[in-house]
């Protein structure tokens, strides 16, 4: 997203401020003006409003449901194995997602972990009898350009079939260094999901047998999911006008 | 037979320009290196042939554009990979720049062959994001778990039949083909499509059932009943049958486990992991059906498991149906009138999916309800910040929905776990150490889509 108008409103250009309540992890984009293009030459005046959008805050003590009692038993293992459970877990996040208490169906835990933690923390969420979660659904890949030095997200989804449960663990890399450790070594099955994620986002999963494109030809150049890659527009014109690419198109988002 | 200079393939003084000195004394020394004698060549190789053999990707036996790379050894396969990609459209991607609502016209795209799961399984995840899964009314989630388990029946049987295609036994193929058929007219009747319906919507389901609806499905639920028995005759007695499945791509359960791969896969190791049972979605809780295992962990008993949750599907189906007799008349969409659009869309006399009665509300008297379903339809609803996770018990095994949200109409993310991308990983163990022709059963047991694997 550009971020100057160039002779709109020179508030788009000033420092974007968080909300009060926010981490370092929360801001996650940034939308200026009414409607989601920069440089469109809109006189409305809605050119200058710019909407920081931030993530769900880390939540409070007590989660709720069972949420307390894995972290709780996280942060124990990880003592054990001498990782500092507050160095590895950067913030638990538990969405209710519109219900009344985390026992609904539909609330989720989250856990933010830092990336040199990664292994650990997923060794001890697979290996203790009181976390099991054996079972990795893959690896996830989201970009959010405004997360400052945070860009690149790796989301992993668990589950335990023993205990019938579910989490996320969300890792963090800057672009300018966009590594974080394979699990590989603990999940194998996120394999061609860590292949799928450097594909479409570049992340590099340090220690991955193998990390070679897997949907997109060997030699194809940049990876296609993160924001800034440039998609192509459609060539078709009208009395010499183009349809533009869609991300430079008026939108409402 | 040609010159013995020429057997070398690329010989290179046949491509090089004439008159060029250098290139003349580069074409002497391999001129000179083994004599051209293919004996000498011949002879150097023993003891090291490795012959690399490309199944795919246009191979009729890998559903699809599955390239399988195989290292063979006579009949034996020492080394097999998976190759996929070949059908990746970035739908992901291109759910970016659609609204939410629209989201459901792509994903039904994704594993083309059960498209209800990721509809169902998108939804279920942005009904999380607006914080009203208990707010979807009761006949909408019957509806989607009626078109879930007709849908399981329908993969099941191409699942069926196109293995036994594979295997020679064409038969199978087109019982299997006929009864799916009887299924798909059913879901013309409620979707007006058999396939990619977009037909599951944020907040309920697109359009009620039509009238008479589950008389006829009962009446085509009979055949399919009677076709499914006649592919079990066909099929599990069959001493060939047997022969080729029995003890072939065996995975057993800690191999399932380290690979995540799910569904009647990990079942037939003895694991009754479904995620209807363990992490119940849709109101699955309320309805009795049994979770089918063996204990072989081979193609054999993955293909009797498929048949045996044919007939645990129809019995929810028949629950769902008594259901819906009984729900008749009741919304099929959730009440709030920002994200539901406006019209109760029917198909009307004229083949058109327009609701008449709206129509002549919003054109004749209320020109609020107009711009308001203009706005509806063409900007959609806004969904809150934050990101979901939702699984669904797909035919092939657990199907992951990731979607963030930045507060827009469209999603800043949509990521699908399509099980069929995950099981392919299996491919590896399962079919090393076999033969050629157990590759085709062994894949055939995974029952991969294409169209999901590459999205």
């Amino acid at each position: 997203m550009s971020d100057v108008t160039p002779g709109g409103d020179t508030r788009s250009t000033g420092e974007v401020q968080a909300p009060e309540d926010a981490t370092r992890l929360e801001v996650v984009e940034v939308k200026r003006g009414m409607f989601g293009v920069g440089g469109s030459g809109d006189t409305s005046g809605y050119g200058g409003l710019v909407t920081p959008i931030a993530m769900p805050a880390a939540s409070p003590r007590p989660y709720g449901s069972w949420f307390d009692q894995v972290v709780d038993v996280l942060s124990e293992v990880l003592t054990e194995a001498g990782v500092a459970p507050e160095e590895a877990i950067e913030k638990v996040v538990v969405d209710l997602h519109g219900a009344d208490s985390a026992d609904a169906q539909q609330a989720e835990l989250t856990i933010d972990v830092a990336r040199e933690h990664l292994v650990a923390v997923c060794q001890a969420l697979r290996d203790d009898q009181d976390l099991r979660f054996e079972l990795s659904l893959g690896v996830s890949g989201v970009h959010y350009p405004h997360d400052a030095g945070r860009e690149l997200h790796a989301v992993y989804h668990l589950a335990s079939v023993t205990h019938s449960r579910r989490l996320r663990l969300e890792v963090a890399a800057p672009d300018d260094d966009p590594h974080i450790p394979s699990t590989t070594s603990v999940y194998p099955s996120n394999d061609w999901h860590e292949r799928e994620t450097y594909d479409f986002f570049g992340i590099v999963f340090d220690g991955h047998p193998a990390l070679t494109r897997i949907e997109m030809p060997d030699d194809w150049v940049g990876h296609p999911q993160r924001k800034d890659y440039p998609l192509g527009g459609i060539p078709v014109e009208y009395k010499g006008a183009t349809v533009p690419p869609p991300d430079t198109r008026r939108s409402y988002s | 037979m040609s010159a013995p200079t020429d057997h070398r393939p690329h010989a290179p003084h046949a491509t090089r320009p004439a008159g060029n000195e250098d290139m003349s004394s580069t074409v002497r020394a391999f001129e000179a290196y083994g004599d051209g004698d293919w004996d000498d060549i011949a002879r150097e190789a023993i003891g090291e042939e490795r012959i690399v053999v490309n199944m795919g990707p246009q191979h009729p036996s890998t559903h699809g554009v599955l390239r399988l790379m195989l290292e063979i050894d006579g009949e034996t396969v020492t080394e097999a990979r998976a190759g996929i990609g070949y059908l990746h459209t970035g739908i992901e991607k291109n759910m970016e720049f659609r609204t939410w609502t629209q989201g459901t016209t792509f994903c039904t795209r994704m594993d083309y062959v059960a498209p209800f799961f990721q509809e169902v399984g998108f939804c279920l995840a942005v009904e999380k994001l607006l914080g009203i899964t208990d707010d979807v009314p009761e006949r909408a989630s019957v509806i989607r778990v009626l078109m879930m388990e007709l849908n399981r029946i329908t993969s099941h049987l191409v699942c069926l039949g196109t293995g036994g295609n594979e295997m020679g036994a064409t038969t199978v193929m087109t019982v299997g083909f006929t009864a799916r058929e009887e299924i798909l007219r059913l879901f013309e009747a409620v979707t007006g499509l058999r396939m990619n319906h977009a037909y599951i919507r944020p907040g309920g389901v697109a359009v009620d059932t039509p009238e008479g609806f589950t008389t006829q499905a009962r009446a085509a639920l009979v055949k399919v009943r009677g076709y499914l028995k006649q592919m079990s005759d066909l099929m599990l007695a069959n001493p060939i049958f047997k022969a080729r499945l029995t003890g072939v791509g065996v995975l057993n359960l800690s191999g399932c486990m380290a690979l995540a791969i799910t569904g009647p896969v990990l079942r037939s190791t003895g694991l009754p992991y479904d995620v209807r049972k363990d992490n119940p979605y849709c109101g699955y809780e309320t309805y009795d059906f049994d979770v089918p295992t063996s204990k072989g962990a081979d193609c054999y008993d993955r293909a009797v498991l498929r048949i045996e949750e044919c007939y645990q599907s129809l019995k929810i189906i028949e629950q769902a149906m008594e259901r819906l007799d009984l729900t008749e008349g009741e919304p099929v969409m959730v009440a709030d009138k920002k994200i539901a659009w406006p019209a109760q869309l029917a198909v009307g006399g004229d083949g058109q999916g327009n609701s008449l009665e709206h129509i002549k509300k919003i054109m004749g008297t209320s020109m609020e309800a107009l711009i308001h379903h203009f706005k509806l339809v063409t900007e959609g609803f806004r969904v809150p910040v934050g990101q979901a996770w939702q699984t669904v018990e797909h035919p092939r095994g657990e199907l992951g929905v990731h979607v963030v949200s930045d507060g827009g109409t469209r999603p800043y993310r949509a990521h699908f776990r399509d099980p069929s991308f995950n099981n392919l990983q299996g491919v590896s163990v399962m079919c090393e150490g076999g033969q050629v022709a157990d590759v085709v059963v062994a894949v055939a047991s995974l029952d991969p889509v294409l169209g999901g694997v590459d999205r």
